[in-house]
């Protein structure tokens, strides 16, 4: 288990390397650069720039004082904001981002597994038919679809939630009806295709477990209905479900650039967009590589979670 | 077991033919309700990308300024006035000829990243799997790579790094937004070639193609990639919603298609910020793109339930 756990970690490394490398070459691979306004700027001015930047240092050169700086937890200057650097922008961006990625992923896991476990329990029956519909439906409506008439039945039409905004955390002590108003669409939007993923492979692994003979044991000894479902079958298939709830949460806490940018969130997503448009290297970097660590850290922690709920199986 | 086949009473026997694995799976996927729905959306889908340029009312980029004039400068609601089934947006462009071009180039994408994948991923997977040891290694890794890397950022990243150039600018854009989306998806296909090949290549019928001389080449090409292509049909086909959805992503983010030329997520963005007064300019797109993506879903599930019985319901 321990050297399961020291080659996931050191496996880490490459795979940062490599994105990284990749972000930077396809940053750098074509002209044009961070400079570049409809009204260009004078030769001697960017001239200037580039030396503050360290622009005009060789690209391998570049590439390694980014590299170093990263170890270190420090992103650089950011190109478009020039008192912020991208340390900044992500203190200001990620907690509002990680705030809308953990009210959905509550969401989603709070109904996506009762839905499951619902459909399951009533195979072939309406509850089955009514949660396998939805979750169907739910697969396929992308967020902004689903954003879109959540705004037009919502919004513009019964006027209970605004179309567009955000009230952070901080203030909500202040007015939290106000301040929650704003969340919920964002949240049912991105969390409606999360819900519906959670609840099919929820659905497929009850069925999957109905039938072990562990569980006809447990009714043929006369154990109650009701608690061979929780005590035995429910316990047994979470345990699959778990691991599709990795990359989801990671997909979650790193952010959605169509959600944040339908609902002018201003968080990391809708920050990266607009950092790609500016040619904002830095900040550009700084996402790709985090988003990578986050997906594959926590791809790594699921992998040992389930080590530790399963004990049968086994890293070799 | 009785060694000849008796029909039992009450049930249809089905004559086996050579081909009888893809007879079998026809009529397996012709009874399921949900893939038959979504292989009439698919057709006419295809049809609509295929002919819908030539069957819209308008020209995709014209603007009827006499009828939003005589509007009152508001945009045609839809039905409001036949000549615009479906309304026109605020510049008078008609909403149904511009959908009717989204079409196309929802299709196109659909398709034409499928091959790009197919391209890539087939030939890669076929390499890793036969030939195993160290060249598996190496194409492994290459895949391991492309699947930390975020696809959406990637596909962003592509976009914006080209987008200047002349490859970047060709067919309005289409074309990068070809290569960005097919580079992020081949990864799939080739592990699963890799995966079919690693197996195959261990059965009898293959020891027997040896051994009568067959060689290498046409071991792979005629015998293990046919035995293959069931599951590499169904990734395909479930590969192209995505395909479709990042598409859409990346016009309405502003970096995909060019305009003139219409989008379904260029036509959203367009009409995102008059979604309180003429809500139809998004949600007209907005369905579309959900229709395309439940209909491909629909039919690759099908399709997977009815290539592979022994999955059914695991998904």
């Amino acid at each position: 288990m321990a050297g399961f756990v020291l080659r996931r970690i050191l496996w880490l490394i490459p795979v940062l390397f490599v994105v990284s490398l990749i972000t930077f070459a396809l940053m750098h691979a074509v002209p044009g650069g961070p400079w570049d306004r409809e009204k260009p700027l004078n030769p001697g001015t960017v001239q200037r720039l580039n030396e503050i930047y360290g622009l005009n240092k060789p690209i391998w050169e570049q590439y390694l004082n980014w590299f170093v700086g990263m170890l270190l937890l420090d992103f650089g200057p950011s190109y478009q904001f020039r008192d912020r650097d991208v340390n900044d922008i992500l203190a200001a961006g990620w907690p509002i981002t990680v705030q809308l990625g953990l009210m959905t992923f509550i969401v989603a896991v709070g109904i996506g597994i009762p839905l499951g476990i619902f459909a399951a329990l009533g195979h072939n029956r309406w509850p089955d038919y009514i949660a396998t519909t939805v979750s169907m439906v739910g697969i396929a409506t992308p967020s902004f679809v689903l954003a879109i008439l959540l705004i037009v039945i919502f919004s513009v039409g019964l006027d209970w939630f605004p179309s567009r905004g955000w009230v952070s955390l901080d203030k909500f002590p202040k007015d939290p009806v106000g301040a929650a108003r704003t969340w919920v669409l964002p949240v049912i939007a991105l969390a409606g295709y999360q819900i519906a993923q959670i609840a099919r492979y929820t659905r497929a692994s009850m069925l999957e477990v109905t039938r072990k003979d562990y569980v006809r044991t447990a009714h043929s000894k006369g154990v109650r209905n009701s608690a061979v479902v929780v005590r035995h079958m429910i316990r047994n298939a979470l345990i699959p479900v778990v691991t599709i709830l990795g990359p989801i949460f990671a997909f979650l806490v790193t952010g959605s650039f169509i959600v944040e940018q339908f609902f002018g969130i201003p968080g990391i997503g809708r920050n990266y967009i607009a950092a790609i448009f500016q040619r904002d290297y830095s900040m550009i970097m700084a996402t790709t590589v985090i988003y990578a660590f986050a997906v594959a850290f926590l791809n790594f922690i699921v992998d040992v979670l389930y080590a530790y709920i399963d004990p049968r199986i086994r890293y070799s | 077991m009785a060694t000849q086949t008796r029909s039992l009473p009450g049930v249809a026997t089905t004559a086996r033919r050579s081909e009888g694995v893809w007879r079998d799976a026809f009529g397996r996927l012709r009874k399921n309700k949900l893939a038959i729905i979504g292989a009439v959306g698919v057709l006419l889908l295809l049809f609509a990308g295929l002919f819908g340029p030539m069957l819209a009312p308008w020209e995709y980029q014209a603007q009827d300024l006499q009828a939003i004039t005589a509007n009152g400068s508001e945009p045609l609601a839809p039905f409001q006035d036949m000549t615009h089934p479906l309304g026109t947006d605020q510049l008078g462009r008609d909403i149904l000829s511009r959908l009717l071009d989204g079409a196309q180039v929802s299709m196109t994408v659909a398709f034409v990243v499928q091959l790009v994948v197919l391209f890539i991923g087939v030939p890669l997977g076929a390499i890793a799997g036969w030939f195993g040891g160290r060249i598996d290694t190496y194409l492994m890794r290459i895949t391991d790579v492309f699947y930390a890397f975020p696809d959406l950022l990637f596909i962003i990243l592509m976009s914006v790094a080209f987008r200047e150039t002349w490859f970047g600018r060709a067919l309005n854009g289409v074309l990068l937004v070809f290569v960005a989306i097919g580079l992020t998806s081949w990864v799939t296909v080739a592990r699963l070639i890799r995966g079919q090949l690693l197996s195959l290549k261990e059965t009898e019928f293959v020891e027997a193609a040896r051994a009568i001389g067959v060689s290498d080449r046409n071991i792979v090409t005629r015998h293990l990639l046919p035995n293959a292509i069931g599951p590499v049909i169904v990734a395909v086909t479930l590969g192209i919603p995505t395909a479709i959805l990042a598409e859409a992503t990346l016009a309405y983010i502003g970096i995909g298609v060019q305009p003139p030329r219409a989008s379904w997520g260029t036509l959203i963005s367009e009409g995102q910020p008059f979604i309180r007064s003429y809500p139809w300019l998004t949600l007209f797109p907005g369905i579309l793109i959900a229709t395309a993506l439940m209909s491909f879903t629909f039919l690759g599930d099908g399709l997977r339930d009815a290539l592979d019985p022994k999955l059914k319901g695991k998904q």
